[in-house]
């Protein structure tokens, strides 16, 4: 079985993102760009399938800017086998993104798609939701499990009362959330390794999918700004303010 | 005028709190109508149809819909979004599991996690963590959209008359199966609509000192607990005590930060509450330059002398 994973080039997860002045984005130049973390998770997650037998081939894509080869790059240390770049400097929203994806899946017949549940930068938290719509394939969303058994896989999903279990036939789409797995650092030798592993480079055009944005972006802004309060200096003056916020037994 | 299909979450009893948010956005855009889908659902759907300012309440009665999946009540909405020009869902696990496979199946992007309706093709929604808020304009003549609860009033339970009308099955697309579930029992309110939270982080040590130092004094002033991703990564809490970026976005009046560093992530879940109030030893923690109330000092003999004297 072959596992596709899609991996976005987004702002570090330590970065403090700044909104430009001229309200038209965040200020990604000279920013440190990483793999989006839920993706290094799913990355891990079809390696160590993988590793168990489970699957014989592990494809990373990313849909992004030329310098999106250093996220694929960072897949192929890890562990993966081969890449693709579908290069763009549009932006693509995820329906575009899952349009692409689709294609993508039609040429290269994985049994499972891995993808991260949301990207830290938009948020969206869709494209595999909209990948398995359009495929017409089940969907494991903000799995913390996942076992492959047969022509099955029962993934673990981490929802707003606890956990709950599903059974989907594959191919199957996979979205990764946090508990999933703990993701390994490439070490030296694969990344030298991993510059030759193969990487095909596309572009949207080679798909002929319609990825034409379907939202405006009119403006970003900055969030209502929160200022430091007090300090107080003891347990009884801290039961005086919370007594006088209401809050007491 | 806009006709809009909300998704009601509820457990086939009642209906959650996070549907009334949704009715609120919904009725800026025009006339609110309700799909309770699931199995055995007549007591949702009543208390849905009694929601002030709903029109109709569709309800969708057929074991296919019991668990939600997605790959069967997508199909459901689609069929229904035939005579509706929106779809909106809480952005609970339910509503982000389902919307986007519906949005793709009309061909229309998805407007994630609005904060407000500024129009009706106009709306605001967090990026970058909270970061940033774009203004975004749909150009589908649908709209597909998720709801942040905190950023809405909660439409009241009372005072509607919305008209119940069953909806033909679109029956189980046989690709997935529900399996099983392990579902906390609340023992106390719950997070995303609590007045007060306590919220434990990494400090905590372990499961048992988590709960022996943050359960008593949740439980001494009626508060929800919730946690830091390290306390819950690290076992001391379960995974739906999670706030921040990608956990719960909660927003009460009062929370409570107990050993919780304030890293970004933890922020862009709790930074809308009223009044923050931090207990950390350290002095520089980012949490006390968000903090309205912070105190600085050993968690470990501040809560129980807390507990001790509230
Ligand atoms: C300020 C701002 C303004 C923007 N304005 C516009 C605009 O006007 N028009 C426009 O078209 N776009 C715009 N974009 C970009 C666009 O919205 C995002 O790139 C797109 O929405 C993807 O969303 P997401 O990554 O949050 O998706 P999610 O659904 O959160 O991503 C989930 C998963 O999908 C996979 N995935 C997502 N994207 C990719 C990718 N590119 N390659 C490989 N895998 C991927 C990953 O596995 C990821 O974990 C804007 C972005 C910003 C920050
Ligand atoms: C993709 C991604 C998503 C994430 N999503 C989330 C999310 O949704 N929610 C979330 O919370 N995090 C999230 N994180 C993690 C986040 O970056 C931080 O790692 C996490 O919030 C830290 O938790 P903490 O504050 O409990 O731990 P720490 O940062 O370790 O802070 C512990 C604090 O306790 C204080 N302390 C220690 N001992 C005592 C004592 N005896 N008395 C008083 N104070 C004491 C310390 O001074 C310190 O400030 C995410 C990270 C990534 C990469």
């Amino acid at each position: 079985m072959k596992i596709l994973v899609p991996v976005k080039r987004v702002i570090d997860y330590n970065v403090k993102p700044r909104v430009k002045a001229d309200g038209t984005g965040v200020d990604l130049a000279n920013v440190k760009m990483s793999m989006n973390p839920f993706d290094e998770i799913a990355v891990e997650e079809a390696i160590r399938l993988k590793e168990k037998g489970a699957a014989t081939e592990i494809v990373a894509v990313s849909i992004g800017v030329a310098k999106a080869q250093e996220t694929l790059r960072t897949a192929l240390a890890m562990g993966a086998d081969r890449a693709i770049l579908v290069q763009t400097d549009d932006e693509v929203e995820p329906l575009g993104v899952a349009k692409i994806l689709a294609k993508i899946v039609e040429e290269e017949g994985p049994g499972l798609v891995i993808l991260g549940k949301q990207a830290i930068d938009d948020d969206s938290n869709q494209t595999g939701q909209m990948l398995a719509a359009l495929l017409g394939w089940p969907q494991g969303t903000f799995a913390s499990k996942v076992e492959v058994s047969g022509d099955t896989v029962d993934v673990t999903r981490e929802v707003d009362g606890g956990l709950e279990t599903v059974k989907l036939n594959t191919p199957a789409i996979i979205t990764t959330d946090l508990r999933l797995n703990e993701p390994r650092y490439a070490s030296l030798p694969n990344i030298m390794k991993a510059k030759s592993k193969p990487l095909a480079t596309k572009t949207p055009a080679d798909y002929g999918v319609d990825i034409a944005p379907r939202l405006e972006t009119l403006k970003v802004g900055e969030p209502p700004k929160r200022s430091a309060g007090i300090k107080v200096a003891d347990v009884d003056e801290l039961v005086a303010k919370l007594k006088a916020l209401g809050v007491a037994a | 005028m806009t006709k809009t299909l909300v998704w009601v979450e509820h457990d086939n009893v009642s209906v959650k709190d996070a549907t009334l948010s949704a009715v609120t956005a919904a009725s800026k855009l025009g006339e609110v109508h309700l799909l309770v889908a699931g199995k055995g659902v007549d007591g949702a759907a009543a208390e849905a149809a009694k929601i002030a300012g709903v029109g109709k309440v569709h309800v969708a009665d057929d074991a296919a819909f019991e668990h939600a999946l997605a790959e069967n009540v997508a199909p459901l909405i689609v069929e229904l979004l035939g005579s509706h020009d929106a779809f909106i869902a809480p952005a609970t696990t339910h509503g982000k599991n389902i919307a986007p496979r519906v949005a793709a199946l009309l061909d229309v992007a998805q407007i994630s996690d609005i904060l407000s309706v500024e129009s009706e093709d106009t709306f605001t929604r967090p990026i970058y963590a909270g970061n940033a808020i774009a203004t975004v304009r749909s150009k589908d003549a649908k709209k597909v959209i998720t709801v942040r609860g905190t950023a809405f009033e909660k439409a009241a339970r009372e005072g509607g008359s919305g008209v119940v009308e069953a909806v033909a099955s679109t029956g189980d697309k046989g690709i997935s199966s529900f399996v099983g579930a392990e579902i906390a029992k609340l023992e106390r309110p719950e997070l995303t609509s609590a007045k007060v939270i306590v919220s434990g982080g990494r400090a905590l040590k372990d499961a048992e000192t988590f709960e022996a130092t943050i359960f008593p004094l949740a439980d001494k002033i009626g508060a929800a607990v919730g946690a830091s991703r390290a306390a819950v990564d690290a076992g001391y809490a379960p995974n739906d005590y999670q706030v921040g970026q990608t956990g719960k976005i909660v927003a009460p009046e009062v929370y409570i930060a107990v050993g919780i560093s304030g890293a970004i992530q933890h922020l862009a879940g709790m930074k809308d509450s009223k009044t923050i109030i931090a207990i950390n030893k350290d002095e520089d923690a980012p949490i006390f330059q968000v903090a309205d109330i912070g105190i600085v000092g050993d968690l470990f003999k501040i809560v129980p002398e807390l507990t001790e004297k509230l």
